[in-house]
């Protein structure tokens, strides 16, 4: 059903683009270091670089792992922003336990959105969270959980190509609306805010900024080698094949619900830990990060890169959103129009993507 | 002959003496204070209509006396005598003046006679003061005013100012009938009085719990056809915005996530017609009946122009068309956004649509709701005629059964492919229209229906117009049903999720594609 991806692509090109993702890693390391320059030097990088830059990471490694799962498995999920978010509510949870006495009303406890609901104790959900390593831990697990069970029953029931996808929509869909109810214990439509510090750390300054950049940076190229070394082990050559024909690998001997379950579970851990870095960066989490839309703006990213190459859902990641900081401030009523045509010329024009077009124009010219 | 005049015999003292009692107590009037009051008491307890114009005149100051006694009214430039209601010469005469002992009275009088009134919504309005004050005095008047009226609506509430009225009395065999005649209804408010009557009446506790029970049964009974229909009424909704769906992604198997801006568009062309035939005295009231072809034109036009412009190149690609008809949903959306501004735009209800019905049992319908719910069901047998009965049905069903058979037998299959997914689109306009009447018609309006849509036609089974209407119809009933013990947002969400788990028992069943999709 999915049409045939790149082959393997010819070693002295992998060559490029190792090479090429070396220094834009290096490139990247180094804007908090130039950010630290006087500001009327030539090399100085701005605080709002930096930021935004820091954004776009944890977006690429939400991009990285939606490509591992439609790219490499063939599950085209529209509720990947879910997993995002699930990870970034648990981080929330951590940085407004954090907060402690330090709140509006000053309760030692109890965050200031429960004190105003008239909450008079913790719900029993949010113990532990004051734990780092705790948090961490609910980070991956939540959003794992998750994609556990709806990837267990989806794929048991054979559920794939759009049903699959609407359903994974309707999964954030109905998790945005949960979330946008005060009495579930997340904050309502406030989501949480106001954060003080993470690791001792207060956050808003300089240093917890490129704290929080090389920490998102060390995720995302931990969450490549990962994911480049997952797919070239058996395991990945055998996602490629259900991708390709699920029946066939089936017939094979091959447990493909297993399979596609670690491939999803694993993204949605990834998802998960993107979500929690996205967090402190931006300083709010709320249920509008479950919208529908965010989710497959996220695979926008990967389609305009190229999925199934984990590179081109980084440069689909960063070049996409790019466009639409600059959009969004140039000329804001424009972006849907690009976002929207992005999405048509994607499909009909560049079925693989940037890298696929890159793959294009190295063939015409070595013919 | 002798017979009638027999009749006529035994009859004259009954008219007679109601006129007398009547025509003794207007002189009355005229006379000091304290006899006004007393007249005037007497005739508001004689609950005849006639009095309500004197009483009133006697209020205002336009009651006349002549130097003879005779009483006039003045009522503008006329001046009728009040015993005949012939016209009468005001010369010497004097409006009469009352203290503040006739005004009470007055006030006592008209209150109790605006119960005969001509007018229904004045005596409704003072069954409802009557069964508020719950006094004993008022049962004759009530059972007066019972006697002749004819509107139900008015006997109902005349019925229950009675029993309430006689539930105050002290007389046990008065009290008894008004439990029982409260136990007959079935209103909150009587169920209110009988559990106060409950505290002091411990003699009769349980005639009032057996009142009290049957109230309630009837309260459960009406509260379940309401639900009900709140149920169906959400359903046919449901049913609009996934109708088209399920001709576009059930019959020709491709995913459109454009479907819910083709819903807004329509709702869109119904502002549009609206405003534009809002000049025209022969058709401003027409407009909405007129939006249906429009809308449905405008949304199957869009729809052709982006089946022949892009689905076309992707057949067989339906994550690609999904993506792609993601896209074009977001740039209509932005487009209208642009054109019409993101605040929500007014489209008004023409007049036979508003206010509520009320059915059997004190159900009460809305107007709106009704309608659609008839109209929903009107364009799925539509809809079904069309595919069955239609060369243009016959042709669809042939390409999605076997396309090149279809293609060698000579049909068109290109222009079916667009004719197809223009008729789902156009009957997506069409939903847009009747959501113009029950939802903000604005730029998201189709946001909110595209999953829902995709649930019924999943739920009820890919490819089955009648699973179409039976999937619309359940998730409809039982979203309502749950919303009392859920709230609106968590009866969603359980909703969504009971699908995701009868996708499990049932994956075949729903997922068994027909047509072109399952060609793969």
């Amino acid at each position: 059903m999915s049409i045939a991806l790149t082959a393997p692509p010819p070693s002295r090109m992998r060559l490029g683009i190792r090479t090429g993702l070396i220094i834009a890693v290096l490139l990247l390391a180094a804007l908090p270091i130039l950010n630290m320059l006087p500001r009327d030097s030539a090399f100085h990088v701005s605080d709002f670089i930096v930021s935004v830059t820091g954004k776009w990471i944890c977006y690429a490694v939400l991009a990285l792992s939606l490509d591992l799962a439609w790219g490499y498995a063939g599950i085209l999920s529209l509720g990947h922003g879910a997993f995002f978010a699930l990870g970034g509510y648990a981080m929330g949870m951590h940085l407004m336990r954090l907060i402690g006495p330090r709140g509006a009303y000053g309760h030692p406890v109890l965050p200031d959105f429960m004190v105003f609901l008239g909450y008079t104790e913790l719900p029993w959900f949010w113990h532990g969270f004051q734990s780092f390593p705790y948090a961490m831990l609910m980070v991956m697990l939540v959003p794992g959980a998750l994609a556990l069970v709806v990837g267990f029953l989806a794929f048991r029931s054979r559920i794939t190509g759009v049903y699959l996808s609407i359903l994974t929509q309707a999964m954030t869909y109905a998790l945005m609306l949960a979330f946008f109810r005060n009495d579930m214990g997340f904050g309502g439509n406030n989501g949480f805010t106001d954060f003080k510090e993470l690791l001792g750390m207060p956050l808003g300054t300089p240093s917890a900024r490129a704290v929080l950049f090389y920490a998102s940076l060390v995720l995302l190229v931990g969450s490549m080698l990962l994911c480049a070394a997952l797919t070239r082990t058996k395991y990945g050559r055998v996602l490629t094949a259900i991708r390709d024909a699920e029946s066939r690998a089936r017939f094979l001997g091959y447990d493909t619900t297993r399979h596609k379950l670690f491939a999803f579970v694993l993204s949605a851990m990834l998802a998960g830990l993107a979500g929690a870095l996205y967090v402190p960066q931006v300083g709010i989490i709320n249920p509008g990060e479950f919208s529908p839309g965010n989710s497959i703006e996220a695979v926008i990213w990967v389609a305009v890169g190229g999925r199934g190459t984990l590179v081109g859902a980084l440069l689909g990641a960063f070049s996409v959103n790019a466009l639409k900081t600059w959009l969004t401030s140039a000329a804001p009523d424009l972006w849907l129009f690009a976002l929207g045509g992005l999405f048509v010329a994607v499909t009909l024009f560049l079925p693989r993507g940037l890298i696929g077009l890159f793959d294009r124009v190295k063939k015409g010219r070595g013919a | 002959m002798r017979f009638l005049l027999v009749l006529l015999l035994l009859l004259a003292p009954l008219t007679g003496r109601a006129q007398d009692a009547f025509s003794d107590a207007l002189p009355g009037l005229g006379g000091g204070f304290a006899q006004q009051a007393e007249a005037t008491d007497r005739l508001g307890a004689l609950g005849d209509p006639r009095a309500v114009p004197i009483l009133r005149a006697l209020s205002d100051g336009r009651l006349l006396k002549r130097p003879d006694g005779t009483l006039l009214i003045r009522e503008g430039d006329r001046v009728t005598e009040v015993a005949t209601g012939a016209a009468a010469d005001p010369a010497g005469a004097e409006p009469l003046r009352i203290n503040n002992r006739v005004r009470q009275a007055l006030r006592g009088a008209l209150g109790r006679l605006s119960l005969v009134s001509p007018d229904p919504a004045e005596r409704l309005a003072a069954a409802e003061a009557v069964f508020r004050s719950r006094s004993v005095e008022n049962i004759p008047l009530l059972e007066a005013a019972l006697a002749r009226e004819t509107l139900s609506r008015v006997r109902e509430r005349l019925e229950l100012a009675l029993a309430a009225s006689r539930m105050a009395s002290p007389d046990e065999a008065a009290k008894r009938a008004g439990i029982a005649a409260l136990g007959e209804t079935s209103s909150a408010e009587a169920r209110g009085i009988l559990l106060e009557a409950r505290a002091t009446n411990p003699a009769l506790a349980g005639e009032i719990d057996a009142a009290i029970a049957s109230i309630d049964r009837r309260l459960t009974i009406r509260h379940a056809f309401e639900t009900l229909f709140q149920g169906l009424s959400l359903g046919s909704v449901l049913l609009l915005a996934a109708l088209g769906l399920a001709v576009t992604f059930g019959v020709m198997g491709v995913i459109n996530m454009a479907h819910g801006e083709f819903v807004m568009l329509g709702a869109y062309t119904t502002f549009v017609m609206q405003e534009a035939l809002r000049d025209i005295p022969g058709l401003a009231p027409w407009s909405l009946p007129l939006s249906v072809p429009a809308a449905f034109l405008v949304a199957a036009a869009c729809g052709a122009a982006l089946e022949r412009g892009l689905i076309r190149h992707l057949y067989g690609r339906p994550l690609e068309t999904l993506l792609l008809t993601f896209g074009v949903g977001m740039m209509i959306q932005q487009a209208v956004r642009l054109g019409f501004g993101a605040q929500n735009r007014e489209v008004s209800s023409p007049p036979w649509m508003q206010g509520t019905l009320e059915l059997p049992l004190g159900v009460m319908v809305t107007q709106n709701r009704l309608w659609i719910l008839v109209f929903s069901l009107a364009v799925l047998g539509l809809t079904v005629a069309a595919i069955r009965f239609t060369r243009f049905g016959l042709e669809m069903r042939a390409v999605t059964q076997n396309r090149r058979i279809a293609s060698a037998m000579g049909i068109r299959t290109g222009r079916v492919d667009a004719l197809t997914f223009a008729f789902g689109s156009g009957i997506a306009g069409i939903a847009g229209v009747a959501l113009s009447q029950i939802d903000n018609v604005s730029p998201n309006l189709g946001t909110g229906y595209i999953i829902d849509s995709f649930m019924v036609v999943v739920f009820g089974g890919v490819g089955s117009l009648a699973g179409t209407l039976v999937g619309a119809m359940t998730l409809g009933v039982v979203n309502k049903m749950l919303e009392p013990f859920a709230g609106v947002v968590l009866a969603k969400v359980f909703v969504l999720v009971a699908i995701m788990f009868f996708i499990q028992r049932r994956p075949r069943g729903l997922f068994a594609l027909k047509g072109r999709a399952a060609e793969q």
